[in-house]
């Protein structure tokens, strides 16, 4: 047997908390979006890994919807991107104080 | 033997992650940000192997570290350059606050673990040869889980009209408006 399941969600948290770092440190909603996939993934890797210690694939399954789910938001996310970048908006999450363009 | 290089391949593939994991959060070109985000998942896909998810780790490379990341990249391109500077002119309160918020969270999780789940995390279930085969997520989502299958094609599809109409240009007519 390789490492305990506790390891697995020792890593999950500290990949978690990477994404979180990134998502509060970062200005630019490029990186927050990337930040975002690191957390997602984070708990995905928790998802996976109490999935193995039950041994039910339900989690497994949880982990493939959260996938879908992060392609969606990575979708509509570099939308807005483009959509500000278009508009010659600053891409600085400090200075987007206005939703009406 | 076997056992030793498990371990081995645990050691390699979290260092791998976490070290992109930082990588990504302080690069200041977005490009390599991205592209140390596709060694992050590819090294996350190695970890779910070890966790016996293979279907889970096949579809990890195919959709995030492929698809995703290739949108991902060709935004970044069509974008240009603009990198940021994070760490210019010194610790802001901004970043005093955030390492704060992420290192509490980080302690707090370690610290549920270690208290209350200890033991309970020790052993893991027995599990049949094929668990997490393609054949066995795909009975288990067409039965149990098919709810989450359909809602999912219409998340996606949601998704997909949104980034349709989120990238389209803006005609005059609808500025007036």
């Amino acid at each position: 047997m390789g490492p305990d399941i506790i390891w697995y969600v020792a890593v999950s948290a500290a990949l978690f908390s990477i994404g979180a770092l990134g998502v509060l440190l970062r200005r630019s909603p490029l990186t927050i979006l990337l930040s975002l996939e690191i957390m997602l993934n984070g708990a995905n890797l928790a998802l996976i890994a109490f999935a193995r210690h039950g041994g039910e694939p339900t989690g497994q399954i949880f982990a493939l919807t959260v996938m879908a789910v992060a392609a969606s938001e990575v979708v509509v996310g570099l939308g807005l991107i483009v959509a500000l970048a278009r508009d010659r908006l600053a891409l600085d999450v400090d200075k987007l104080r206005h939703l009406r363009g | 033997m076997g056992n030793v290089l498990v371990w081995i391949v645990w050691f390699v593939a979290v260092f791998a992650c976490l070290g992109s994991g930082i990588a990504v959060i302080s690069f200041t070109n977005p490009f390599f940000s991205a592209l140390a985000l596709i060694g992050n998942l590819a090294s996350l896909a190695a970890l779910y192997l070890l966790l016996s998810a293979e279907f889970v780790a096949a579809a990890q490379v195919l959709v995030y570290a492929g698809a995703v990341m290739v949108m991902f990249l060709f935004v970044i391109a069509y974008l240009g350059d603009r990198a940021e500077s994070p760490w210019a002119g010194g610790p802001s309160v901004q970043t005093l606050f955030a390492v704060g918020a992420a290192g509490a969270l980080l302690v707090e999780v370690i610290t549920v673990l270690s208290l209350a789940a200890g033991d309970n995390l020790r052993t893991a279930a027995r599990i049949s040869d094929d668990f997490g085969s393609p054949g066995q997520i795909g009975r288990v989502f067409l039965s149990d889980h098919l709810l989450a299958f359909e809602i999912t094609s219409i998340v996606l599809l949601a998704a997909a009209v949104g980034g349709v109409i989120l990238g389209s240009e803006r005609t005059a007519q609808d500025s007036e408006s």
